[in-house]
């Protein structure tokens, strides 16, 4: 290994020259820089959480009154199965992808990840198929099946309009981003972690995106799979779910769960892991359990695979069937109860400091038992015979989604933003914004119980005054709408803070991992000397010492002010996947306008597949075969030997 | 009544007294048929446990910021702190274990205790689903004897009763929460489920499984009556149509069969013979229309043919522009299909 440099003989000029994105439109188009494709993942995905509580919004009005008739039963269908396909697949789990392509790299103390221009094209696939469902919308022609898109009813003989064909291409589409996107951060973590990070020393948000990634792989591909049946059958006349020809509804609903459970971790465990990053540092300790908290998200991604039959206990499965996966899934809280109290612990054995990031955290964890309750219960079959398909279970996939993704989000947007621009968030405006949303998410949700207790099913339109709904539906309402607000004040929060915001500095939160270790926002390159890692906590490791750790005695301490400097273009370190040490000197690669084109030439064709056109499905099909060959064609090396 | 029984009555009065919600009709937390009540037991069982659950982990967080508080000098300073594990060992992995096997022995009782009644049933329903109605049959000795109705099940108190769910178009769910938890209506496979009402009275059930626009309007009603009166009401039902006698009635049966009423609908004992609808022939004695959405009167019988995709907008039941005089006739004669 080459000799260590001081940070500030590093060539910072010649960095700059090696890994700044061109100027103009080809930079903007073809930038393969991961904080960039990080950001807009972020914003593309918040986006996304904006249109879908809108359309949950007017949902509310619809229902806040017995018979009230403001929306017509088709329009009801579409923005309830809208509001789901955009939040659980287009939000929940880009936004934690855009967390993680910008962190990960400046955690892991690399200047990028693995494949650079597959992340662009996740990005920009994310964003195309985004588009093309919701010219769906814009059309009237959404997709009105719920999210979970049941056969028969997705059939052309119930539903003859475009809805279920947008649904399936955009589905398809968007599994291609999601697939890259997990390969990419699979590739990462195996070999692009700073010399001495070995798996004992990652953070345990590397472990929950790592996690899901995996999980992604092995799932994603019955979703696929389900998609591409269900077009064949309504385009081509293929029988796969219709059963009076031979097929099986049934079939779709286990290739749906099969993706459908495992996804459920896939928006929660990324969270849970950026949730134990910000609990110890608020906490001014290292967490507590971390080998039992990196284990049991590991053993949560692994267990996820065997529950997705407790979506189907009423199908009238054989039980002792349903006896093995309400078993299943009652060991799947396990992982989670040690989870919780590894936080619990933390902020008890440590001295909390609340700041915003932490009123999050400790928010998140509450509200994380009550839906993790309300879900353990449903593993019960005879009382999930009761509950299933009623609002008691739209209360408990609420407290899932907005109690374990969006407030860990929202929090570690309040303790991440720092970083991505150099300036804080209003702590003030930060505790108005927490109260509002946790108040209001409360009000708002927590009647859904006892509404489906009453008996309300899910995916009504409206309801009778006779029903005994109304008091409960009324408060929900006012709680969506007081929750709106608080999200409009993290917005306004963050656009604030852009212009006005005190200057972060590099370190804000006095924060143990490596991410904190450069100037805020961090430059392109991201570390001006490749640093060396010999604990889990590497920028704490001046406070406790011996004591950090992950630290091995008698090994020394990491290096980060000295490190290597490799400056022959655009290098970083390639390492072994247990234990970091480095193996070769990667060259990466420059910006490219390929993902871009390849992204636009999928859309192309997802257009001409659904509206029939089929010359400009074969104009895109042939545009992404030219994009593929352009990406592919070799290239020689700039310079001498490379991995 | 048990203590687990009683102790659910206790927070059932202490929910209603909250004003939080009154008792509709369809409450899961309430229970009267034999698998019903114990799929509530297991209801309130999991419900309290969860809520203790809940309120453990909330007061371990308010303490923790409780004692945050409490310090008096601000430091800042990072710590190595303890390892902590016996948290992990005990709050993490013993105490839920031991908990969570408790709720799985339950669950699997449970599940054994409604798998099948003690005694043989009674009778035998087949409920067929339909966009967006239950076709409810009797099989009888021949089809002679076989009894067809619409989104009413009458069953005898105190007897099991077997029903074969099947569907006509997409999946539906038949769900009596009082009675019995959702069992759903497959295309291509007959499952099976069985209720048994205690007491006599009407239960109100829906379809539990979103199955298209009118998803919202399709509910169900179990009727349990003694024995005695059951078998009567069997005997009723098998009876052909009253005959149209009065001129007015006739008339009305008239405006039925040229109105296009009988493409769709079956009245035994005439020569309608439709077999999209539900079918008519007693349709006089069943509480409601259109599955439930509308209560069973004359004039919201003519509210109903007239503006049926107002009232149930998607549903097959068009819209009839029936002239108001031969309206008023055809709900007459509806009205005497006892």
């Amino acid at each position: 290994m080459a000799t260590l440099a001081p940070l500030a003989t590093a060539p910072v000029e010649r960095l700059h020259e090696t890994w700044d994105a061109r100027p103009g439109l080809y930079g903007i188009l073809g930038t393969v820089d991961h904080k960039t494709i990080g950001k807009r993942y972020l914003v593309t995905a918040l986006v996304f959480l904006m249109l879908g509580g809108l359309e949950a919004l007017i949902m509310r009005v619809q229902l806040a009154h017995s018979d009230t008739h403001l929306l017509s039963p088709d329009a009801y269908n579409q923005l309830f199965s809208m509001h789901g396909i955009t939040m659980i697949f287009w939000y929940a789990s880009p936004i934690l992808s855009g967390f993680s392509n910008y962190i990960w790299p400046l955690m892991l103390g690399s200047r990028d990840m693995a494949y650079p221009r597959v992340n662009a094209l996740s990005y920009w696939t994310f964003l195309a198929s985004g588009i093309f469902i919701y010219t769906a919308l814009a059309i009237g022609q959404a997709p009105n099946d719920g999210w979970f898109g049941y056969a028969p009813m997705s059939l052309r003989a119930y539903n003859p309009g475009l809805n279920m064909d947008f649904y399936a291409l955009g589905l398809i589409f968007l599994t291609v981003s999601t697939t890259v996107g997990a390969i990419n951060f699979i590739g990462t973590v195996m070999k692009m972690r700073a010399p001495g990070m070995s798996l004992n020393r990652l953070p345990i948000f590397v472990y929950g995106t790592m996690t899901v990634s995996f999980s992604i792989l092995f799932s994603l591909p019955a979703l696929t799979a389900g998609s591409v049946f269900l077009f064949f059958e309504r385009r081509f006349g293929m029988h796969f779910f219709d059963a009076s020809q031979g097929g099986s509804p049934l079939l779709w609903q286990h290739l749906f769960w099969i993706l459908g459970h495992p996804w459920v971790y896939v928006i929660v465990l990324p969270a849970m892991g950026m949730v134990s990053e910000m609990i110890p540092t608020f906490s001014r300790r290292p967490l507590v359990g971390y080998p039992y908290v990196a284990l049991s998200t590991i053993a949560t991604g692994l267990i996820g695979f065997g529950v997705w039959v407790h979506h189907m206990f009423a199908t009238g499965l054989p039980a002792v069937s349903m006896s093995f996966f309400s078993g299943a899934s009652f060991l799947i809280t396990i992982p989670s109860a040690i989870a919780v109290f590894a936080w619990i612990a933390t902020m008890w054995l440590g001295r909390p400091v609340w700041r915003t990031p932490m009123l999050f955290c400790a928010g998140f964890v509450v509200l994380f038992v009550i839906g993790g309750v309300s879900g353990v219960v449903t593993a019960a079959v005879p009382f999930d015979w009761q509950v299933t398909d009623t609002y008691f279970v739209v209360a408990h996939l609420h407290y899932v989604l907005i109690g374990i993704n969006v407030f860990p989000v929202i929090g570690a947007f309040y303790y991440w933003i720092p970083k991505m621009t150099g300036r804080m968030m209003n702590e003030t405006l930060g505790k108005w914004n927490f109260w509002t949303m946790f108040i209001g998410f409360n009000l708002g949700f927590f009647p859904m119980h006892i509404a489906g207790l009453l008996g309300m099913p899910r995916r009504v339109y409206t309801y009778p005054a006779s029903s005994g709904w109304d008091t409960v539906n009324l408060i929900t309402t006012i709680g969506a709408f007081l929750f709106a607000i608080g999200v409009l004040l993290f917005v306004i929060n963050v656009l604030v803070s852009l212009r006005r915001g005190a200057f972060a500095g590099s370190n804000p939160w006095e924060a143990g991992t490596l991410e904190w270790a450069m100037e805020s926002p961090p430059p392109p390159y991201n570390f001006a000397v490749l640093p060396i890692i010999r604990s889990r906590l590497p920028l704490w490791e001046d406070q406790l010492g011996d004591e950090t750790p992950g630290m091995i005695p008698g090994e020394g301490h990491s290096h980060i002010t000295e490190g290597v400097v490799l400056a022959e273009g655009r290098e970083t370190f390639g390492t072994s996947p247990l234990e970091a040490e480095p193996l070769h000197v990667l060259h990466m690669p420059e910006d490219s306008l390929f993902p871009f084109l390849l992204a636009v030439a999928m859309l192309a064709t997802a257009y001409g597949l659904v509206f029939s056109q089929w010359w400009l499905a074969i104009v895109g099909g042939l545009g992404m075969l030219a994009c593929l060959v352009g990406w592919l064609w070799p290239r020689h090396l700039v310079t001498g030997e490379r991995a | 009544m048990t203590a687990a029984s009683r102790t659910g009555r206790a927070v059932g009065l202490a929910l209603g007294a909250c004003g939080l919600a009154g008792c509709g009709p369809l409450n899961v937390l309430a229970r009267d048929g034999v698998t019903g009540s114990s799929e509530t037991s297991l209801g309130w069982f999991l419900v309290i446990v969860s809520c203790a659950v809940v309120a453990i982990v909330t007061m371990l967080v308010l303490a923790a910021w409780a004692r945050s508080r409490g310090r008096r000098a601000r430091d800042d300073a990072v710590f190595a702190g303890s390892p902590g594990l016996p948290w992990i060992t005990w709050g993490g992995i013993i105490i839920p274990a031991i908990v969570l096997v408790a709720a799985f022995l339950f669950t699997l009782g449970t599940l054994d205790a409604v798998a099948a009644p003690e005694r043989a049933p009674a009778a035998i329903v087949q409920v067929i689903g339909h966009q967006w109605w239950w076709e409810v049959r009797y099989e009888g000795a021949g089809p002679s004897q076989a009894v067809v109705t619409a989104n009413e099940i009458h069953v005898p108190v105190g007897e099991p009763v077997r029903l074969e769910l099947t569907t006509n178009d997409v999946i539906h769910s038949f769900w009596v929460p009082e009675l019995a938890g959702k069992r759903d209506l497959i295309p291509g496979q007959t499952n099976t489920t069985w209720i048994e009402a205690r007491h006599a009275g009407v239960f109100g059930g829906t379809c539990g499984e979103y199955c298209g626009a009118q998803h919202a309007h399709m509910q169900l009603r179990v009727i349990a009556e003694p024995p005695g009166t059951f078998q009567q009401w069997l005997i009723d039902q098998r009876a052909p149509a009253a005959q149209a006698n009065d001129p007015s009635t006739a008339d009305g049966q008239r405006v039925f069969m040229t109105s296009g009423c009988a493409n769709c609908h079956t009245i035994r004992g005439t020569g309608a013979g439709g077999a999209v609808g539900p079918d008519l022939t007693h349709v006089a004695s069943r509480t409601t229309i259109a599955a439930g959405t509308l209560p069973n009167t004359k004039g919201n019988l003519m509210g109903w043919i007239v503006a049926a995709q107002t009232i149930k907008p998607g549903s097959d039941m068009p819209s009839i522009p029936v002239p108001s005089r031969e309206l008023q006739s055809l709900a007459a004669y509806l009205e005497t299909l006892r």
